[in-house]
């Protein structure tokens, strides 16, 4: 394969911070045109990944949502046989011009570009089995034929190609093969206050501090059954803002707002329990 | 920090990169040549920007696929390019043929290499063995540390530089400390985490199907039909779309198996929760079946195991959950349960007519697996297919369910059930 051009190294965004770790894997897929495939927890960011690709490289975005009734196809293009048939009955349109009822997808779109385009394909495990196994062409070749017409789609530019998933099912390895991995790790003390500062920029230090201490005390709760992620903690900080709260009675002995980091019923009692131990009542 | 140093580029991968390579494949990371290749085509164009961090990242991202095999990849990783084993002799060991080997120091950096030049050999491995004895908790990084690749003069001590350059991408933590952090610890297959993982498994049992019940309107396909019909209607049926798998759970509570409760409750609950089965039910016993289960953990409420067999039929996937170890005598000897006064048959005899009636059976067993060739578990073990309770035995377990029962296991255990006749 020649070596193109050098892209441009991804470094996130001053909205978006990324680890240096996952930076790299953004610019491998993009230099080697390969999908990225992104797991992790939930609440790390994953979705919001592909649109922060999109404005660091100044690339349009195509996204496309999958669920449980997504066929392979419908990212490719969708033939409107109805629209075809209703003007055939009441006038109007050429009908014979079958092209006119091809609507290119989300990857068909990308595909016909003039520019590259990053896609993405958000939550791919939500859909049939079959559906990652039915990409592996489209994905790899970049080019799909559609037989109503019988025209070839293919990409003037490879996208960049960014893949979510929950880990709901196992993706085939034929498909894994294909894909640059990243697990997004869910952000250490220092990267998530980065985070944090991103969102609230202009709050004391002190509160921050605070409630990323609080925050990092209530995930280590062993048996939570949804531990509180990035989103809930910058929710929480909101919260704990506009109350006025005072950060050094911020790890006394229960945590105001827990609605906001808390979603189960069960993890109430589970932080209570522990609470009583003292896990947030000052140095452990 | 030392000036970087250039070597070749690893367009051919040779060296230390190829021990990299089998290394991951002997660990079980099976990198196919497809992503190696990928890899070597990365570092042609400098994605890994000339530092061993860069190199990780990249390595990382192209050649596995999963999180849970991260943590493999990450002891790999360190032990390959710090070239030297986790234990101190080898290190010292590996040191000393490094120190007699001029030619190694060649590779080196200049400012690496005057260092190391500037030190006595018995300086060195004193100050080697002090930080040996510091170093307890790897997790830690930093510029102190062996194999952390920053400013130690050990740091790259066992480090083959043949193929990238070293030194820049300072500050932070390196790629040594980070692997040696083992972040991913948690992910790795032969561990069993929480429910939703264990969910996600026993998903896989799941066989979607459009086999049985009433037609129903296939709406989609009908206006596309009915479309391309010029408009006479075409209507296509077709049957619901639903989870065929009936699932039987059977869990041992109390005794020895009070250290895994906590594990067989998440099974519970994620199969409860997540399984999305046609039918499910549950119903516990003590050390061994015998001639009832119970529906709840405080033996109340039951039924005969005998009217169970009766009722399922034999699609009905059996999952035992239990540390299958009793004394000898509660599985063979012909007395039933030590609290029900009625004679009846053994507990290996209920096993084997639950194993005989339903083909599809496999037990989940909490303790390791070194433990299953011996006593009454080995016995068991003959009777049903048994897996430990983790991550990898889940996948193992259903793959196993999903094959047809083994012939030689089919023979034993018919002859089994039949020994005492009801």
């Amino acid at each position: 394969m020649p070596y193109s051009d050098p892209v441009q190294s991804f470094t996130g965004t001053p909205q978006y911070i990324v680890s240096d770790e996952l930076a790299r894997s953004v610019d491998v897929a993009v230099a080697l045109a390969r999908p990225l495939l992104i797991k992790g927890e939930p609440g790390t960011g994953k979705t919001l990944l592909a649109h922060d690709i999109a404005q660091f490289y100044g690339m349009p975005l195509e996204r496309w949502h999958v669920k449980s009734t997504t066929k392979a196809v419908d990212g490719l293009y969708q033939y409107d046989a109805v629209r075809r048939l209703h003007d055939s009955r009441f006038g109007g349109e050429d009908v014979g011009d079958i092209k006119r009822y091809i609507d290119l997808g989300p990857l068909g779109r990308a595909f016909k570009a003039e520019r590259r385009v990053v896609v993405l394909i958000d939550e791919i495990d939500k859909a049939d089995l079959e559906f990652p196994n039915d990409l592996l062409h489209e994905l790899d070749m970049m080019t799909f034929i559609i037989p109503e017409t019988g025209e070839e789609v293919k990409a003037i530019h490879r996208p960049v190609v960014v893949i979510t998933s929950n880990n709901e099912k196992e993706l085939p390895d034929a498909f894994l093969r294909r894909c640059v991995f990243h697990w997004i790790a869910f952000p250490d003390r220092e990267l998530m206050a980065r985070i944090v500062n991103v969102h609230h920029p202009d709050v004391e230090e002190a509160l921050i501090s605070g409630a990323i201490e609080a925050f990092y005390r209530l995930r280590s709760v062993d048996g939570l059954r949804k531990p509180p992620s990035t989103s809930e903690l910058i929710d929480w900080i909101s919260a704990l803002r506009h109350s006025g709260m005072d950060p050094a009675k911020l790890l006394g002995a229960g945590l105001p707002y827990l609605g906001t980091l808390l979603k189960k019923e069960q993890d109430f009692e589970t932080v209570e329990r522990h609470a009583r131990r003292g896990l947030f009542s000052g140095r452990r | 920090m030392p000036a970087p140093l250039t070597v070749t580029p690893p367009r051919s991968g040779g060296g230390v990169f190829l021990d990299f390579f089998f290394n991951l494949r002997a660990r079980g990371v099976k990198v196919a040549t497809h992503n190696w290749l990928a890899l070597m085509d990365a570092l042609g164009r400098g994605l890994h920007k000339d530092s061993l961090d860069g190199f990780y990242a990249v390595a990382r991202c192209l050649l596995i696929s999963s999180e849970t095999q991260l943590d493999t990849f990450d002891q790999v990783f360190g032990e390959t390019f710090r070239g030297v084993r986790v234990d101190a002799k080898a290190l010292l060991d590996n040191l000393d043929a490094w120190l007699k080997d001029p030619k190694q120091l060649e590779h080196l950096d200049p400012a690496l290499k005057a260092l190391i030049q500037s030190m006595d050999l018995e300086q060195l491995r004193e100050e080697l063995k002090k930080r040996l004895a510091e170093q307890k908790e790897r997790h830690e990084g930093g510029n102190r540390w062996v194999g952390t690749g920053g400013t130690s003069p050990f740091g790259q001590g066992g480090y083959n530089p043949a193929g990238i350059r070293i030194g820049g991408g300072g500050g932070g933590r390196s790629a040594l400390a980070v692997a040696d952090a083992r972040r991913f610890a948690n992910f790795r297959k032969d561990l069993v985490l929480d429910t939703r993982q264990i969910a996600a498994a026993l998903r896989r049992l799941r066989k979607l199907s459009r086999e049985e019940g009433e037609p129903e309107l296939d709406l989609d396909g009908t206006i596309d039909k009915t479309a391309r019909n010029c408009g006479d209607i075409d209507i296509v049926m077709q049957p619901p779309r639903s989870n065929n798998v009936r699932l039987l759970l059977l869990l041992d509570v109390g005794g020895s198996m009070d250290p895994h409760a906590h594990l067989v409750s998440r099974l519970f609950s994620a199969a409860h929760q997540g399984g999305n089965f046609r039918e499910l039910r549950s119903y516990y016993f003590h050390n061994c079946v015998y001639d009832r289960v119970y529906e709840d953990a405080s033996f109340s409420d039951g039924i005969k195991t005998q009217e169970l067999i009766h009722q399922l039929t034999r699609k009905w996937y059996i999952i035992l959950v239990g540390d299958a170890y009793m004394h000898p005598g509660e599985l063979m000897m012909t007395t039933s349960d030590w609290w029900s006064p009625q004679r009846g048959a053994s507990g290996l005899t209920w096993l084997a007519r639950i194993a005989d009636r339903f083909p599809r059976s496999a037990w989940l067993n909490p303790e390791h697996p070194r433990l299953y060739d011996s006593g009454t578990i080995a016995e068991i073990k003959r009777v049903f297919p048994m897996f430990p309770l983790t991550l990898a035995g889940l996948d193992d377990m259903i793959a196993r369910l999903r094959r047809p029962q083994d012939p030689r296991r089919r023979t034993h255990v018919a002859r089994l059930a039949q020994k005492a006749v009801m």
